[in-house]
């Protein structure tokens, strides 16, 4: 019944929450919509703590896409033991460049009183939950190893009956706890993706790489 | 030809006395809010001198504006900050970022330390707190910090703009009795070819095309705080509590109802023009590609002449409003732009297009006292430029990318009109030293009569020509007014809050 709940109901609960939130969200308050960003206030850990995290954690959740819509892909693409030793320390690589990345951006907030100041109770939720969820992903790959390899034969499984509706949740009630926190927790801060900053995900500037320099517009439009 | 009106702006500096009123007039209205507090969408510089935020004008520092590829071929405009591909890199840390020490930490006063310190000998004093963290703070800096501190060892030295003169009028501007140091008001100068609406990742940065007013969607800006860096003159600030950049709006709302803009209604010296300008939209690309010493002229030469029977024609083919034509003819800006050659752009070699201009300051006239402190004026007060004490090179550094001849150009046709008014009104000089000015000057006593009436005695009608915007029939025109009768009004309704 627990299994139930926490692997089935839950996920659909928070997928819905997070994806109709979101658009709720952007269609009744576009301008609440930015990073927030505290650079402004403290420049010298900001590059360290941002730069780390992001680059580590950007890479990293799209290859746990990959994992899940095109597992035959991501199989062949560590085929070989060679690959899969190399698959396995890029993954290692990028989960520590966001732990520590993590790390100084909540040593940041901690310390900085001035980015106390503008930092809310939601703020502390999600990077608190953004760096557990870091760790017991990086405890994962340390004391479970071959991460790519059991992946596309637990979590895939897992999420392809999700998002076919015929919820399979066998595939990873019998995995450690380490494996069960790791799939709360995301999919808990895709709950909460709508009530916080992580909003800024969506908004990522993609039309910039073709867009025109100078934009002009008319503030008349002839409608009618 | 691609005619486009641009609502333009002249600041007459030799008027300015530097009183801030208009930096004032902009902070009540627009700026009075949490995390808006440090910006200053119109300030008053004291120059020589560092600026806001600090140095502003160090573009190595910085990064601000556009350069041409370093390239002899077809060379390319590019922003400084940086290319697309760095865009993306760069978006979790903006690379040049300027932060709150660049500007200063807005603070207030805990005023009820004034009334609840205990019984003492000594006065209570409020301490001074921050406004963003409320903590006690030590002021090292604020608005206008290095005001009237032209001259300053510790301040005016460190002006970028120094660097290029040479060592004898660098000197000069440190000395006592030679010292030269004027005010200069500074707002967004809505430029053509703006570096803050390329630099923005979102799009949400924005000309409008009827006026071109440069404005911010606030609902489009995702705070990547490009703009900030990107923007040469760092008019575009980053409001740290909403997470959103803003900038001047040069009073959009005033505008579209008649009036002036709060910074020049309330402009205690006159020295504020506004009006239209038609310009050439086409020949954008080409004259930002020139060097830079032909940069203003090439800008001059965009600008079209209103009264060109052919330039009305094409602007009403590119759908200028006849009202708005009837603007640009009456255009104060005009004549001091184009007409006259007298007003120049802040900084051209951004290569941003500004549209704000600035007739240089004259004052202090004399270059040094005589002996036992004494001029004669008919011959010494007014009679050149080599006696002036305004260092070119440093006039032409701020407003001509260099080329000293254009801002020795302007300082003529300014000398000659004092002393064609000094013959006509006290007659110490005589008409042969007004002729021969008005010669050097290469102007005729029309010009300089023309010039003295706008720049001393013009009307609030001469100074400000707001161009007819009749938003009221675009929204008729827009929606049914019937269909609009029961919803909240024009746009949205919810207070600028912080996001979560």
């Amino acid at each position: 019944m627990t299994d139930i709940l926490l692997f089935v109901v839950f996920p659909y609960v928070a997928l819905a929450i997070g994806i109709v939130g979101t658009i709720y969200r952007y269609l009744t308050n576009q301008y609440s919509f930015t990073s927030l960003s505290s650079q402004f206030l403290e420049n010298d850990l900001q590059f360290w703590g941002s730069t780390l995290w992001h680059y580590g954690i950007l890479p990293t959740t799209l290859i746990h896409i990959a994992g899940f819509t095109i597992p035959k892909v991501m199989a062949a693409a560590h085929g070989t033991p060679e690959l899969l030793y190399l698959s396995e320390l890029a993954g290692k690589i990028l989960g520590i460049m966001a732990l520590v990345g993590a790390g100084i951006l909540l040593y940041r907030r901690l310390t900085s009183s001035k980015i106390r100041a503008i930092t809310t109770p939601v703020d502390w939720i999600i990077l608190s939950l953004l760096f557990a969820q870091v760790f017991f992903g990086l405890i994962l790959a340390f004391a479970y190893r071959w991460g790519a390899a059991w992946f596309i034969f637990t979590a895939t499984p897992w999420m392809d009956s999700l998002a076919l509706f015929q919820p399979a949740p066998q595939f990873v009630t019998a995995l450690p706890l380490a494996h069960k926190v790791h799939f709360l927790t995301g999919f808990l801060l895709f709950a909460l993706m709508p009530f916080s900053r992580l909003v800024h995900i969506v908004t990522f500037p993609l039309s910039y790489a073709w867009r025109s320099f100078q934009l002009v517009i008319w503030t008349r439009r002839k409608v009618v | 030809m691609k005619v486009k009106s641009q609502v333009s702006m002249v600041f007459h500096l030799d008027k300015c006395i530097g009183c801030h009123t208009c930096s004032i007039a902009c902070k009540n209205i627009w700026t009075d809010r949490p995390g808006a507090e440090y910006m200053w969408w119109n300030n008053v510089e004291t120059k020589p001198g560092v600026g806001f935020p600090t140095q502003w004008e160090d573009q190595e520092k910085y990064h601000g504006g556009w350069e041409l590829e370093d390239k002899p071929k077809n060379p390319q405009l590019k922003l400084k900050l940086q290319n697309r591909l760095q865009t993306f890199a760069n978006l979790f840390s903006n690379p040049a970022m300027p932060t709150m020490d660049d500007y200063y930490e807005p603070w207030t006063y805990n005023y009820n330390d004034l009334f609840n310190s205990p019984l003492g000998p000594d006065q209570p004093t409020a301490r001074p707190i921050s406004r963003v963290d409320g903590n006690p703070i030590d002021i090292k800096a604020g608005p206008n910090w290095d005001d009237d501190l032209g001259g300053s060892n510790i301040y005016a030295v460190k002006d970028p703009l120094l660097a290029d003169m040479n060592p004898e009028d660098r000197q000069r501007l440190f000395s006592i009795e030679q010292l030269f140091y004027f005010y200069m008001p500074r707002i967004c100068n809505h430029c053509l070819n703006a570096a803050c609406v390329g630099a923005c990742p979102s799009g949400a940065i924005y000309k409008r095309a009827e006026d071109g007013v440069v404005l911010i969607n606030q609902d489009k800006c995702r705070g990547w705080r490009m703009c900030v860096s990107a923007c040469p003159y760092k008019k575009t600030y980053y409001n740290w509590s909403t997470g959103k950049s803003e900038k001047c709006i040069l009073c959009y709302p005033r505008l579209e109802t008649g009036q002036a803009p709060a910074c020049f209604h309330s402009c205690v010296g006159r020295i504020r023009y506004l009006g239209v300008l038609l310009y050439d939209a086409d020949q954008i690309p080409d004259a930002l590609k020139v060097p830079d010493e032909q940069l203003v002229e090439r800008q001059r030469e965009m600008i079209l002449d209103p009264f060109d029977p052919k330039v009305v024609a094409a602007a009403k083919e590119s759908g200028v409003p006849d009202g708005v034509i009837a603007a640009a003819q009456n255009s104060p800006v005009y004549r001091y732009v184009k007409e006259w050659e007298l007003a120049l752009p802040l900084h051209p070699e951004y290569r941003t297009l500004p549209m704000l201009f600035y007739v240089p300051p004259l004052l202090p006239v004399l270059n040094a006292t005589q002996e036992n402190g004494t001029q004669r004026v008919e011959t010494d007060l007014f009679s050149s430029l080599e006696k002036a004490r305004v260092p070119v090179r440093y006039m032409s550094r701020t407003l001509s990318a260099g080329n000293d001849e254009l801002v020795i150009k302007a300082y003529r046709k300014m000398i000659a009109v004092r002393i064609y008014k000094r013959h006509e009104t006290v007659g110490d000089v005589t008409a042969e030293e007004a002729k021969a000015a008005l010669e050097k000057a290469g102007m005729g006593a029309e010009e300089a009569e023309a010039i003295y009436r706008l720049t001393s005695i013009p009307t609030y009608q001469e100074r400000f020509v707001i161009p007819p915007y009749s938003r009221e029939g675009d929204i008729e025109e827009v929606y049914d007014p019937q269909q609009r009768k029961a919803e909240t009004g024009f746009g949205r309704r919810q207070a600028p809050q912080r996001g979560l």
